[in-house]
């Protein structure tokens, strides 16, 4: 005859008698078993009901492709305005027939301005030579009767922040000789500004989405633990922690979310593969360099672990409300 | 072991279930609580693993006071308690086995060892041939000799059971009540809710009218 105890408050209360044994519990072994037992017991829940699974998860996929898609363009378009302007440039244009030594005394005016780093004399002979070497544009630029290119200086700017660029540009405005001022690195920051914004799109519907998964995951905790209620009632009665209530259905909201972003990822990489190739052509066209790559390890880790752990707040904020 | 302590339970709006009963149960013994329907007999059994707390009074298990224990406290002192019920609360989407292991995972038992014990249950009520069966396709008498083997399966120094015989046919309700004398004869103390206690001979009797002991 052996003695059972149970934990009151800190204190063992024997009860004496019966052939009762001293309960194993309190482990760390015992916790990691519980949590591995209520992990399959999620799974196998999730299995129970396959096609209701599938469709929840396609449910939480699609919803987190779209930000996570969002993310990649994003990224790829980030690298690309990083790359197309290194350091913003002036290019000052003077009129097209204007002489060498006026062109000349432009470039010493410039280069005596204290806003100035460098400059670059682009003649009009030599950028024409250029042009007529660019496919699609010789029989265009051979059919004209006089070069029609001015002479040019790009201007290499001290300080390249936009105030001291666009201060530069509106003191060279004002010279006779200049026709026109162009900032060039105007596109690319504009792209650059667009995909700020955009970044802050993506951010907000992630957010957005984020909540909606949390919602998803609410509502089938509440009517698994509906469906769950003799489950629950009974385990209660034999002698259940609420930990012990509470784990599978925290596991099953886990799971949820870690399946619905691995579905995302595949939505991702599938959409990727297959715009890869078209995105990649018109880029070219454009002379640019673009090609998508999938997910990297560590995106996918934010997505996978992002999406569990939003699964299992929902499900944590499920069992405190039921 | 146990002690009603001047227990008295009322459920809204006036009904009394019952009024100043006081009784001790040793370590050991064999009780049936007996009465006519309404006699407060479940009530009484409920009050041990704090299902019901007291309107007055005090239930103590080994001197601690049930009625008085937390929400964390509660789950430790069940675990020591085997409990059939009347309506037996078998999980119909689980298997007989799987209902005999619900205790054992509850407790933290590994599974290899969960796995020998549920069996060793199950073959000490008769239903290890049935392990795989679902409780829908055991009949009645099968049915609450899983009950019982749930009850027992993390082995309890005390089975508490509420008309455990009450739907069964006589040769059935004999062989399950012989279950519960097998537990008393090896020291588990059993208290059994009954309105046919010639099936547990040699037990002591507590008698409840309209809540009162007689």
């Amino acid at each position: 005859m052996t003695t059972a105890c149970f934990p009151v408050r800190g204190a063992f209360i024997s009860i004496m008698g019966g052939w009762c044994e001293r309960l194993p519990c309190g482990s760390a072994m015992n916790w990691l078993f519980a949590h591995w037992n209520a992990c399959r017991r999620a799974l196998a829940r999730l299995a129970a009901a396959p096609l209701n699974t599938l469709l929840a998860l396609l449910g939480i996929g699609v919803a987190l492709a779209l930000p996570a898609g969002g993310h990649l363009l994003l990224t790829h378009l980030s690298a690309l305005t990083r790359s197309a302007s290194p350091t913003p440039q002036v290019t000052v244009f003077l009129a097209v027939d204007a002489e060498r030594k006026l062109s000349q005394g432009v470039e010493l005016r410039l280069q005596g301005l204290s806003g100035v780093a460098k400059t670059q004399m682009l003649a009009r002979e030599d950028t024409l030579t250029r042009m007529k070497a660019t496919e699609g544009l010789a029989d265009a630029i051979a059919a004209l009767p006089k070069n029609p290119f001015p002479d040019a200086i790009v201007v290499t700017p001290a300080d390249d922040s936009p105030a001291a660029i666009e201060r530069l540009a509106t003191i060279v405005r004002q010279w006779r000789d200049v026709e026109h001022v162009q900032i060039d690195a105007d596109w690319a920051r504009r792209l650059h500004a667009l995909v700020r914004l955009a970044n802050t799109g993506v951010l907000l519907l992630a957010t957005l989405l984020g909540i909606g998964l949390v919602t998803i995951t609410f509502n089938t905790i509440r009517l698994q633990v509906l469906s769950r209620q003799s489950e629950v009632e009974v385990s209660r009665l034999l002698g259940a922690t609420d930990a012990f209530i509470r784990r599978p259905f925290l596991w099953y909201g886990g799971m949820l979310g870690l399946l619905g972003g691995a579905m995302a990822w595949l939505i991702v990489s599938a959409a990727t593969l297959w715009l890869r190739l078209p995105v990649a052509e018109i880029a070219r066209l454009y002379g640019l360099d673009l090609m998508l790559t999938l997910p990297t390890a560590a995106e996918s880790a934010v997505l996978l672990g992002g999406a569990a752990l939003l699964g299992w707040l929902g499900a944590a904020l499920s069992m405190r409300q039921h | 072991m146990i002690r009603f302590d001047s227990i008295a339970k009322r459920y809204p709006p006036d009904i009394s279930a019952l009024i100043d009963v006081s009784a001790e149960i040793a370590a050991g013994e064999l009780v049936t609580i007996v009465g006519h329907s309404g006699a407060g007999k479940s009530t009484l059994l409920k009050l041990i693993p704090a299902i019901e707390r007291p309107t007055s009074g005090a239930v103590l298990v080994s001197g601690q006071n049930v009625g008085a224990l937390g929400r964390k406290a509660l789950p430790f002192l069940r675990r020591n308690i085997g409990l059939v019920f009347q309506d037996q609360k078998l999980l119909f989407d689980r298997t007989a086995l799987a209902n005999v292991l619900l205790p054992l995972e509850i407790t933290g038992f590994s599974r290899k060892d969960a796995q020998r014990r549920a069996e060793a249950a199950l073959d000490k009520v008769g239903l290890l041939k049935r392990a795989r069966a679902l409780p829908i396709a055991l009949s009645g008498g099968e049915q609450q000799r899983l009950a019982i083997a749930r009850a027992v399966v993390h082995r309890p120094s005390l089975l508490l059971a509420d008309e455990p015989t009450a739907y069964l046919d006589p040769d059935t309700a004999r062989d399950v009540a012989s279950i519960f004398l097998e537990f008393h004869r090896v020291g588990v103390t059993v208290l059994v809710a009954t309105y046919d206690d010639s099936l547990f001979p040699g037990a002591r009797r507590i008698h409840l009218d309209h809540g009162r002991l007689v």
